[in-house]
């Protein structure tokens, strides 16, 4: 018999998620970052490591299941989410969560994207947006800058960009958050917060390849730079930026403007406040587009977190109130229903 | 024999119906209301509806014509005919597309009412048909069908159109009394089906038995046709479509092993039905989920069986064509899987609503890579529920996706199914693996099968994917030796699968000069051919494949028996290729890919050609 006063639950700890696997990205990879602080996190969200299960496509990110010692799925281009789903549907009571980048998702994947989010199935979906497609040499994505000169695009790119988080937004994400693979602090408190929250969760991570589109966030990552060109957006707290902490958000009919809070006629009443809450849309896509300004920051931090029923619950709500009203299946009766005769 | 009122009863032993109209006046309804019926009093039948792709084509129109054919007897049937005796034509369109289908001097009962110059002009008749030498030698009724209709519901509320919706009770009345079937069956579905709208229960009612009474009333029709009960086994018996039946056979199957079913889904004609029977199982922890798209579709499935479900995919061939990925995933992460295809006319979008056999080299070899995949297909309606649940079977035992063909004939098609017990079905309860001390991904049973371990087993932790697999451990491997014996595994594990096929059965000889050799849908109108054929002197064998891929153990030996062997099929000679691959052996390739499925009679002179006069002995 055992003894009990011998068990204890042990709390798990980054290193019980690492695989025996080699990482392979390329040394300097910002995907090493967010292995890192998703292995640090895990521990806290509180979900035993043979629940939780990782679905990715392909491209450099979706090598991540491959490093975690969960269940997982290295899936086909794009299709993470739909395999993810299918998953989600089949065992709500996993924590499915999808590893992507910008081509995958975006690009190859991009209608399996939207109608997650439209659907609010419950998965936590990480995008690693690296701007560009690493593991096939460095083409233009569809986050990629227009004018982006890369081996398919050696004159510039001329198409524009996805904003992947207005494209969750519109989508109807319920949970909408941008991190930077530079912030690991940051990052670790999306990633807890995304597994807290019931429907589909969805992070875009600012991912540095260092060796097709280096530099692509350095304004929002070098210490001279990121204070004035970064906002963090925090719940209940005024949207306030700069090296100084003199710069706010203000918004005037429906326009974001910065406000100097040292000029004597500002103050940081003037500046907008976050709500992550908001029922609304309407400010969130103005947050959203913010950076659409290059005097604007970058907003990171949680958009947008509202809550309604999930589409896996509406799929096991559904059962559970057929069943009862018809009662549990009888096969035997199934095959013998409808207008049937006896040949004697 | 001759009734009180002056008519006679004529036994015939088989008939075959077409019900025609617009495709929006309700043939399929009144054809699968007359089917039942024609079930309850014990003919064995089969059915064929056609109907156009478009939902409402603009009224008179050739095109827009639907029908619904159904061939009834006394004795076994296997098609639905290959000409009508009947014709129900509810306006000139229905005429003029049918026309010259039928047997020589068949009844042609027609709505004489839209017999008008603008349905005329639309069905592009220059005169009258009714009223020219156009069905000269047919015995022709015309009944004015929109009136008698709108008299007989003069009393109602309803509007013109409503009245007019009736007027395909009125005809199916009629021909219950040709018949001489009872209005019963009807009556109770029309209560059941319009229960929240009284009204319609008491027009269609009436248009019902209208129609019954003014065939009896009429000195129209002097006589009137009964076709006795078929011997068929005892037993509970239901009609069953072959997409119902391949529902039923999922339920079956997800009981049987234990498992629950999970259905991905993208909506294409003529698959959809599946979904839709699906998606009313509920109580049956059934969960359909309707996907953004064909890969969606499939994508999801994958997923449901890495959770531990039994977990289907259905399509049709545009719809396989973008699955072919996610099969190669499901091959390579070697999960069960179904992907039903329920195969119509290509290439492209082709013809959506018509049968074609097109899709087996698809089937068999359509995917990147060597990546064998098991191939089934069923070969009537009610044959559709066994082959699912064979499908399955296969599927959870060998860990690997299966392929099971239907088409859109046996899909739409119905017929008389002796409804099995459950305890005659086969169970086969699926185990997941749960021992931390000695999983290893990829290692494998005696059938070469490598353990299930699905999320939330603990200890059991790992990741799958489509990158190639290093044996037992399952790591992504990239090693040449490796790739070389992956491969051969994963075609070896597949070949497996002979050893639970049950042989190829041949239906006659063992050996002789011909055998006629079919697969899938084409089974009715092959044996009635051969029966024919038969019934001629001729000594003709027949064999029906329902395992393309592996083949049945004793095929090779089969086929050796015949100095020739006809394979009759919906498309350029597909199975012939496959075989004469596979055997060295030269088939007789017979085809036809016109969206419709064989004519017995085609299939019986291209036997007796190739018999050439001699009787085959």
């Amino acid at each position: 018999m055992a003894n009990n006063e011998n068990i204890e639950i042990k709390k798990l700890t980054a290193k019980d998620f690492a695989t025996d696997q080699d990482v392979r990205w390329c040394p300097g990879c910002g995907d090493y970052s967010i292995l890192a602080q998703v292995q640090r996190s895990f521990p806290d969200i509180g979900v035993p490591k043979e629940k939780i299960t990782w679905i990715s496509g392909i491209g450099c990110s979706s090598r991540f299941p491959y490093y975690m010692n969960t269940y997982g799925m290295h899936g086909i281009h794009g299709r993470a989410a739909a395999i993810a789903t299918g998953l989600k549907i089949a065992r709500p009571d996993l924590s499915v969560w999808v590893a992507t980048g910008d081509g995958d998702m975006l690009s190859i994947g991009g209608n399996h994207f939207i109608h997650t989010c439209r659907k609010n199935v419950d998965l936590k979906i990480l995008l690693f947006n690296n701007r560009i497609y690493g593991l096939t040499k460095g083409q233009y994505s569809p986050t990629s800058e227009k004018g982006k000169v890369t081996k398919s695009t050696p004159y510039g790119s001329v198409d524009y960009p996805f904003n992947p988080v207005t494209l969750a937004l519109g989508a109807e994400a319920t949970f909408v958050a941008r991190t930077i693979d530079r912030e690991p602090k940051h990052m670790q408190e999306m990633i807890k917060r995304a597994a807290e929250h019931k429907g589909t969760a969805f992070i875009e991570i600012f991912q540095n390849c260092n060796i097709f589109n280096d530099g692509a966030f350095s304004l929002l990552t070098e210490k001279d730079t990121k204070e004035d060109h970064l906002l963090y957006l925090e719940h209940g707290k005024p949207m306030v930026f700069g090296k100084e902490k003199n710069k706010g958000i203000k918004i005037e009919g429906f326009t974001p403007i910065i406000i100097d809070l040292n000029d004597g006629e500002h103050t940081v009443d003037d500046v907008i406040v976050h709500d992550e809450f908001d029922h609304s849309a309407a400010r969130t896509f103005m947050l959203a587009h913010l950076s659409d300004n290059p005097e604007m920051p970058t907003p990171i931090g949680i958009f947008r977190q509202i809550l309604k029923p999930t589409y896996n619950e509406g799929i096991d709500e559904q059962i559970k109130r057929i069943t009862e009203k018809k009662g549990k299946g009888d096969l035997e009766k199934v095959l013998f229903s409808g207008n049937t005769w006896e040949v004697n | 024999m001759t009734q009180a009122n002056g008519k006679k009863v004529e036994q015939i032993s088989e008939v075959t119906v077409m019900f025609a109209g617009d495709s929006g006046d309700g043939m399929q309804l009144t054809g699968t209301q007359f089917s039942d019926t024609t079930a309850i009093v014990g003919n064995d039948l089969s059915t064929l509806p056609d109907y156009p792709a478009e939902i409402r084509a603009p009224a008179g129109t050739l095109y827009g014509v639907s029908g619904f054919q159904l061939h009834f007897s006394s004795k076994d049937v296997h098609t639905p005919g290959d000409s009508p005796d009947v014709l129900v034509a509810m306006n000139p369109a229905a005429l003029k597309v049918n026309l010259k289908n039928l047997k020589p001097s068949a009844v042609i009962i027609v709505n004489s009412d839209a017999f008008d110059p603008k349905n005329l002009k639309t069905a592009r008749y220059e005169s009258n048909p009714l009223e020219d030498d156009t069905l000269t030698g047919h015995k022709v009724f015309q009944v004015p069908i929109t009136s008698l209709t709108s008299n007989a519901l003069k009393d109602t509320n309803l509007s013109t159109k409503e009245v007019q919706r009736s007027k395909n009770f009125f005809a199916l009345g009629l021909m219950y009394w040709l018949f001489n079937r009872p209005l019963e069956p009807t009556l109770k579905w029309i209560e059941s089906k319009f229960s929240k709208t009284p009204q319609f229960i008491d027009a269609n009612t009436k248009a019902l038995k209208s129609g019954y009474y003014f065939g009896e009333q009429t000195e129209l029709f002097t006589t009137r046709y009964t076709v006795e009960p078929a011997e068929l086994p005892k037993g509970i018996y239901r009609n069953v479509s072959g997409n119902e039946a391949i529902a039923l056979g999922f339920v079956a199957a997800s009981e049987l092993c234990g498992l629950p079913l999970f259905l991905g889904s993208y909506p294409i004609t003529p698959a959809s039905e599946i979904l839709h029977f699906l998606s009313g199982y509920k109580n049956f922890g059934v969960k359909t989920f309707q996907a953004e798209d064909e890969i969606a579709g499939i994508a999801s499935a994958v997923g449901a069986s890495f959770g531990g479900s039994l977990a289907i995919t259905t399509t049709s061939g545009p719809g396989m064509a973008l699955k072919t990925e996610a099969m190669g995933l499901a091959v390579m992460t070697e999960l069960p899987l179904v992907i039903i295809n329920i195969q119509r006319g290509g290439p492209s979008t082709g013809l959506p609503t018509k049968t074609e056999q097109a899709d087996l080299f698809q089937a068999i070899f359509g995917r990147n890579g060597e990546a064998p995949i098991p191939v089934l297909a069923a070969s009537t309606p009610s044959d559709c529920f066994y082959m699912s649940i064979e499908a399955a079977k296969i599927a959870l035992k060998y860990m690997t996706p299966v392929i099971l063909l239907s088409d859109g004939y046996i899909a739409n098609g119905s017929e008389p199914w002796r409804v099995p017990r459950v305890s005659e079905l086969p169970t086969f309860k699926k185990e997941f693996f749960t021992d931390a001390e000695t999983f290893q991904p990829y290692m494998r049973d005696e059938n070469l099968s490598r353990p299930w371990a699905v999320p939330g087993t603990p200890g059991l932790e790992h990741r799958i994917g489509g990158l190639e697999k290093a044996h037992i451990t399952g790591n992504v491997s990239y090693d040449p030796d490796n790739h070389d014996f992956m491969v051969r595994m994963r075609a070896n594990k597949v070949k497996k699968i002979q050893q639970d096929l049950p042989n190829l059965e041949i239906d006659g000889d063992k050996e002789g000069e011909l055998l006629v050799l079919g697969w899938g849908g084409t089974f009715g109108a092959i044996t009635e051919a051969v029966d024919l054929a038969r019934n001629n002197g001729l000594n003709v064998s027949q064999a029906h494949l329902k395992y393309l891929n592996p083949l049945p153990q004793n095929t090779e030996q089969v086929l050796r028996g015949f100095k020739k062997i006809l394979i009759p099929e919906l498309n350029l000679g597909q199975l012939a290729r496959v075989l004469r691959g596979e055997f060295l052996i030269d088939f007789e390739s017979f085809t036809k890919i016109k969206g419709l499925p064989f004519k017995s009679s085609e299939v019986y002179n291209k036997i007796s050609e190739l018999l050439g006069g001699s009787n085959g002995k």
